[in-house]
């Protein structure tokens, strides 16, 4: 045997024994997880992802309202996105996805969801910006609270609010974020909260002082020190009781509070008479203060939003499905593996080899990658496990022919895979290109279930091109090396 | 040899009959919902919902009740077997308020609903027109895709365009036997082309072509090897050294669907029915359409040339 044909064995030994251990569902250390430097951090697990059809949940699908042909500014669209984003999250779920599509949509997955109706609503609802009394607790950010303004409008269930996290605010802790007045800029020392806190046992309900009705204007602009802040101006009624409340409450927070979610927690330095007012972002990127800007801006949704389309997946239902797939596809399978057992005999046997490691990479690609499986999606990897023996086919009837011809064994084997290889080449490069054209289709939202399809149908196209010639022709040269005189008085196992 | 080309006569009334058959459902569909197959809400917009109910639901009541959410003229189907208490209800596009006001009245009205196996899905119709638009280029674009493909193929044939015309008359006729079968299931179980419909077409298509290609390249292969032998016989044997690996390579992919459609759930059965179906026809129609058509082509040439000098 060749050197060249030890060293593929050897490979494809090696990889069909890492191929084990990555689809073994053994819990993998956590140092092998953290090798996938591919995916983000914190994403990086050794385990199938199943698309929202499999595990059942929501998947919502916003447009902004705008007469079509209309621009849709992407910085309001991106902002939308937060606010959605923010929205969600208060809903308390594992792995929700918020994402942009195209320019004017955004999709919303939600998987394993109890109540999809109220979050549905929950997502379409208003945003509601509010400025609330926080006494002299500085809140931080992300904190979700309830004020005395309606009921959570975050939706969901209203965390609770022990702020953990310093209720005596330290040093590292106290905020850089100030509330002044624009006018005569004060000498006064900023005032660091005194008073002792102790910390509350339950939810505090929070006073709202303002909303984001109250707010006219908004800009950003950097200050002497070149620290970013943000310009506001009030309507002439906001601005009436915004001066009495800064007024009295100098020193305290004023929390900017959006969807009952903190944004920021500035500290009132003095009072604001004139509705005109600044917050200062201390050491906040451009991005940070562009964002705050944005979104006290626009406090409810800068873009109104349209469910387009929404759909949901009971659990149990998702999982029915994935038992029924794996069940098929073990059938299904087994019935290609006997086939071409009986078939071809011992290049059969070996093909079947071949198909198994396919189907272990492909198993392992899943899980690294990571691809999400979707029914579709398993369809089209079962499908192509099912061609995937059509190449094996294409070189053992040409050696079979070969043979026929009264060729040697050897030579009948090297010409069968040499002169089948065109075919195979042909066939994988069409299918591959139907693949390609239905992707771009699935890209489309409604259709985007085929999408699932394409992609586990390429991948297993490509690598049957690996499992079903180098693979397997690697299995025939071995055997027919070790076995070779044996085989030549028993050619009925090679089918002829 | 066994002759298969000898009998084309009866393949192409045997394939006609089947079309015809798909053309009367396609009319049937076209009178009972307006078009020659169902089109499903992905395509139309709309609202589809499926629900398990815990006890026994009859139509009108489910009827009823959706008619009271303001969503009348909703088509209520049963979907397995009755003890399943399973039904599949389409409607035009339902807004989120509608669907909780339908859930509350069923459990009132019908029986309580299993929140755990509901599935409910709601397209605007700008959806379906963007995704009617988009089958439209995918539809485009795999057509010019397969066209360059056979004329690439066949580059270096004489008559090239025999061959080429041949294929996709073969895979017009799989489209046809493809949409015919699902015009007469959706008269029967109420199924409708949706995104996966399409697919499934497109990929059997491609699979089709190929499996012609396949057959065609070996004739290409045994025309100058058999010089003295006559045009049908080449042919003939063309076939007959490629229908092994035609017949095993659909087999194992005939396999696969067979035990998605049996065991693989409801879902997605309709997608592996047409996928099915579409393979049939595509390794029949390369054998017994195609290759004859090239014959009988070849044929009316041959006499054609025979009366110009005769």
């Amino acid at each position: 045997m060749d050197r060249r044909n030890i060293a593929l064995l050897t490979f494809i030994l090696v990889l069909a024994a890492l191929v084990t251990y990555v689809d073994l569902d053994i819990g993998h250390p956590a140092w092998v997880e953290s090798l996938l430097f591919w995916r983000p951090e914190g994403a990086r697990q050794i385990a199938i992802r199943y698309g929202l059809d499999l595990r059942g949940g929501l998947k919502v699908l916003l447009a902004a309202d705008v007469p079509a042909g209309q621009e849709v500014d992407t910085v309001a669209m991106e902002t939308a996105r937060q606010i959605v984003e923010n929205r969600v999250n208060g809903l308390g779920l594992t792995e929700p996805l918020v994402q942009a599509q195209g320019e004017r949509r955004i999709i919303v997955e939600l998987p394993g969801i109890e109540d999809p109706e109220l979050a549905v609503e929950t997502i379409r609802g208003t945003a509601l910006l509010e400025f609330v009394d926080a006494g002299y607790m500085w809140l931080p950010e992300g904190v979700v609270i309830e004020t005395t303004l309606g009921g959570p409008g975050g939706g969901g269930p209203t965390e609770e609010i022990t702020p953990t996290v310093g209720l005596t605010p330290t040093v590292e802790l106290s905020p850089t974020l100030e509330l002044t007045a624009t006018a005569p800029l004060t000498e006064a020392a900023p005032i660091s909260p005194t008073a002792e806190i102790t910390p509350t046992t339950g939810p505090h309900v929070y006073e709202t002082i303002l909303t984001g009705a109250g707010l006219k204007q908004v800009g950003l602009d950097r200050s002497q020190t070149n620290e970013y802040q943000i310009p506001f101006e009030l309507y002439p009624e906001a601005a009436q009781t915004f001066a009495e409340y800064t007024a009295s409450h100098v020193g305290q927070y004023l929390c900017i509070v959006l969807d009952k979610r903190v944004i920021s927690c500035p500290v009132i330095r003095e009072a604001i008479p004139n509705g005109r007012g600044t917050i200062s972002l201390g050491n906040a990127t451009y991005q940070e203060a562009r964002n705050l800007a944005v979104q006290l801006h626009y406090g409810a949704l800068p873009v109104p939003l349209r469910v387009e389309t929404v759909s949901t997946v009971g659990p149990t239902l998702g999982e029915l499905s994935v038992e029924r797939s794996i069940r098929a596809g073990i059938i299904g399978l087994s019935v290609v593996l006997l086939f071409m057992l009986i078939y071809y005999r011992l290049p059969g046997a070996l093909a079947d080899l071949a198909l198994l490691l396919y189907a272990g990479l492909n198993l392992a690609l899943y899980k690294l990658v990571p691809v999400t499986l979707t029914l579709p999606g398993i369809a089209g990897f079962l499908l192509s496990a099912g061609m995937a023996v059509d190449a094996n086919i294409l070189v053992f009837e040409r050696m079979k022919e070969e043979l026929r011809t009264g060729r040697s064994l050897r030579a009948a084997i090297e010409s069968g895979f040499e002169r089948a290889w065109t075919s195979i080449r042909d066939s994988q490069i069409s299918t591959l290109i139907v693949c390609a054209v239905l992707y771009f289709f699935g890209t489309n939202f409604g259709a985007s279930m085929v999408k699932g399809f394409a992609l586990t149908l390429a991948i297993g196209t490509v690598i049957n091109l690996f499992t079903a010639v180098v693979a397997t022709r690697t299995f025939i040269r071995t055997v027919f090396h070790l076995a070779g005189d044996w085989l030549r008085s028993r050619r009925w196992l090679l089918g002829v | 040899m066994f002759d298969i080309v000898e009998k084309r006569r009866w393949y192409f009334i045997g394939s006609g009959i089947v079309i015809l058959l798909g053309i009367a459902a396609m009319l049937l569909s076209l009178v009972r919902f307006g078009t020659p197959v169902r089109l499903s809400i992905d395509f139309t917009g709309g609202s589809l919902f499926v629900f398990h109910f815990k006890g026994p639901a009859s139509e009108t009541a489910i009827q009823e009740v959706f008619a009271a959410s303001g969503l009348g003229e909703a088509i209520v189907q049963r979907l397995g077997r009755p003890e399943e208490n399973t039904w599949q209800v389409r409607t035009r596009e339902a807004a989120p308020e509608q669907v909780q006001a339908i859930l509350n009245g069923l459990e009132a009205e019908v029986a309580p609903v299993d929140r755990d196996l509901l599935t409910y899905e709601t397209v605007s119709p700008i959806i379906g027109g963007e995704v009617t638009r988009a089958a439209g280029i995918a539809v485009a674009v795999a057509s010019f895709i397969i066209l360059a493909f056979i004329w690439w193929s066949f580059r270096r044939v004489p008559h090239a365009f025999r061959y080429g015309a041949a294929a996709i008359i073969a895979m017009l006729h799989d489209l046809l036997v493809a949409l015919g079968f699902y015009a007469l299931t959706g008269v029967l179980q109420g199924w409708e082309v949706d995104a996966l419909f399409l697919t499934a077409i497109l990929t059997v298509s491609g699979f089709s072509v190929q499996d012609t290609i396949v057959v065609f390249d070996r004739i290409r292969e045994n025309l100058p090897r058999y010089r003295g032998e006559p045009f049908e016989r080449v042919v003939n044997r063309s076939i007959l050294e490629t229908i092994h690996r035609s017949l095993a390579t659909q087999l194992n992919a005939i396999f696969v669907m067979i035990a998605i459609i049996l065991f693989g759930g409801a879902t997605i059965r309709p997608f592996i029915s047409t996928m099915l179906v579409g393979m049939l026809s595509g390794t029949y129609s390369s054998i017994f359409i195609a290759v004859p058509l090239v014959v009988v082509w070849e044929l009316a040439a041959e006499r054609r040339a025979a009366m110009a000098t005769g």
